[in-house]
């Protein structure tokens, strides 16, 4: 009970700044616009490309950019964490009895409705350019679901690595040097059987592969809900390795006070 | 039923034994170090920047643990019950603890919710503090737009706001222009002054320390070096200076007058000035206008000049306070 309440406390204090910058949200719409529109339009034809076996690229797309969304953006996470360490705020809960899950969860569950609000814009713009989700709205929850998971976890993960490294310039540096590569090493782009075969290997294990993979599937005209929930299934269990992996993170911080 | 709590009944509000910290690069916070604070009291640590102050209060408030060593606050084992402790104290950190992007009252409420008070309780809470501490007016507005002084003040709401039986105030005062300073000092007090309230103050400002504080230890290179009241701690020096005009010159009386006082010695006349040093000056300064006045001998103004803590702190460390302060910020 204590754990819901203080998490609860958490999340209306990180969704009150939120609401106080409304703008940050459009803010962080500029890049799955250009990713969405621009890079959609630009390659529009490589549906033809035999083997892709997709009605339209923008709709191929679509699930790709919104977990790309999520991921970017709650893997920035940790950026306010460490405003938070360098001005004492996170030291006053340390000598209070608020639960260390909470102070986490509170960052994840803010991101979460980050993701939700970025994801239903990002869908409605799909939508209007053309795209259809044979899913339904039952595929598209899916697909929130799988992009709020992984948002989720990297999230933790950003929130982990701010407390261990405490410096803005070195979380940043770690942020940037992950999260291209991931979304290459998937099919967020290009349909799995036209990509390389070593990285479809490695996108196999590639979290952002399983959220790219579960959204779309669900989202199709004949959804492999196996796949989905197997996927979904790998997310939730890496989030709770992150989630304790980011909580431990606090001893690392105290450590060094 | 109450027995338990009877027999648990602590001696101590505050209590350091040893503590040892030495931080990842080799540089020791702690080397041992040791106090005890008596309830109710307003107790100082006292010494120059890197002294170790700072350290002992992140151990004591649970923030960080000690290589080795022993600590209860309220009778509780910091490091077997951190949380039991978290409960019972209020802390104000050297920098501030506010959310700048939140405001007075959402930074008061979160901090009560945290421990645990709900509903009309907190709100009435929040609004008395924040009465009290002269942020009624700017309650609503965001504390990113707040005057130093007015974050310091909000810092020490937040610690109050669940009435806690230990407060620990990590240099309240640094960074403060000199008057704000001044009204700090005067809220420390009257918080001092609070009910069974314990206060544990750290502070580089000798004047501080003198000001407020019941008691205070003088810590150096992580160890205390002198303990006591601050007038003790004077007092082991070689006394007050005693200075008294006279009206007119009267060498030998005012050496007969004074030959059988014992309160003073180093007795010397210069003209219309007398001097005499004494152990404690102000019960000094009667006797002597009493025994002057008995031998017929006219005063016109009368000092006492203590010796301030800095004299102290050079008598237990070697070195006066300011070449400590500049050593601590080469190294």
């Amino acid at each position: 009970m204590t754990l819901i309440r203080h998490t609860l406390y958490m999340t209306l204090r990180h969704l009150r700044e939120l609401w106080r910058q409304p703008w940050f949200v459009a803010v962080t719409l500029v890049q799955p616009v250009i990713w969405l529109l621009l890079f959609g339009a630009l390659f529009k034809r490589v549906i033809e490309i035999p083997g892709f076996h997709s009605h339209s690229y923008i709709a191929f797309l679509a699930p790709g950019v919104v977990v790309m969304t999520a991921m970017f953006n709650a893997a920035w996470s940790g950026m306010a964490l460490i405003d938070d360490l360098n001005r004492g705020v996170t030291a006053r809960f340390l000598v209070s009895p608020v639960r260390r899950e909470a102070l986490i969860a509170g960052r994840i569950l803010k991101e979460g409705v980050v993701v939700l609000i970025q994801s239903l814009i990002i869908v409605a713009l799909a939508l209007i350019d053309g795209a259809s989700f044979p899913g339904g709205v039952g595929g598209v929850a899916v697909l929130f679901a799988v992009s709020a998971l992984l948002g989720s976890t990297f999230g933790a993960l950003s929130n982990g690595f701010a407390l261990i490294m405490r410096q803005e310039e070195a979380l940043i540096g770690a942020t940037q040097f992950i999260l291209l590569p991931l979304t290459f090493l998937s099919s967020t782009f290009l349909a799995a059987n036209l990509i390389p075969r070593w990285m479809q290997h490695v996108a196999d294990f590639n979290p952002v592969n399983w959220a790219v993979v579960a959204g779309r599937t669900a989202t199709s005209a004949s959804p492999d809900w196996g796949l989905a929930a197997s996927r979904a299934g790998f997310l939730a269990v890496l989030l709770m390795v992150c989630l304790a992996f980011a909580t431990n993170a606090f001893r690392s911080y105290q450590r060094s006070v | 039923m109450n027995l338990s709590l009877e027999v648990s009944a602590v001696e101590t509000a505050i209590q350091a034994e040893s503590l040892v910290k030495t931080y990842p690069k080799g540089v020791t916070a702690l080397d041992g170090l040791s106090f005890a604070v008596a309830p109710g009291s307003v107790f100082a640590l006292l010494g120059p920047n890197g002294a170790g102050k700072s350290t002992a209060v992140k151990i004591l408030t649970t923030l960080t643990t000690p290589d080795a060593g022993h600590a209860t606050v309220a009778g509780i084992d910091v490091l077997a019950q951190p949380d039991a402790v978290r409960r019972t104290i209020g802390v104000v950190a050297q920098g501030s603890g506010v959310d700048i992007q939140a405001t007075g009252r959402e930074n008061l409420r979160l901090q009560g919710q945290i421990h645990g008070i709900r509903g009309r309780a907190l709100e009435e809470r929040a609004q008395e503090l924040l009465e009290r501490f002269g942020l009624a007016d700017a309650a609503d507005r965001v504390a990113r737009g707040y005057s130093g002084g007015m974050q310091r003040r909000l810092d020490i709401a937040m610690a109050l706001v669940h009435d806690p039986a230990v407060l620990f105030l990590d240099e309240p005062t640094t960074g403060l222009d000199p008057e704000v300073r001044a009204d700090m000092w005067s809220e420390i007090g009257v918080l001092a002054r609070e009910r069974g309230k314990t206060v544990l103050l750290t502070t580089h400002y000798l004047e501080e320390a003198d000001q407020l504080a019941e008691r205070v230890a003088i810590v150096d290179r992580g160890q205390v070096v002198a303990e006591g009241t601050p007038d003790a701690l004077k007092r082991e020096l070689r006394g007050d200076a005693i200075h008294v005009d006279l009206e007119r010159e009267s060498n030998g009386r005012v050496t007969s007058a004074l030959a059988a006082l014992d309160a003073v010695r180093d007795v010397t006349v210069e003209g219309r000035v007398l001097r005499a040093r004494a152990d404690d000056g102000g019960r000094a300064v009667p006797l002597v206008l009493q025994a002057l006045e008995a031998g017929g001998v006219a005063v016109s103004s009368v000092r006492v000049a203590r010796p301030s803590l800095d004299d102290v702190y050079l008598k237990y460390t070697g070195r006066t306070f300011d070449a400590a302060e500049a050593e601590s910020d080469h190294s």
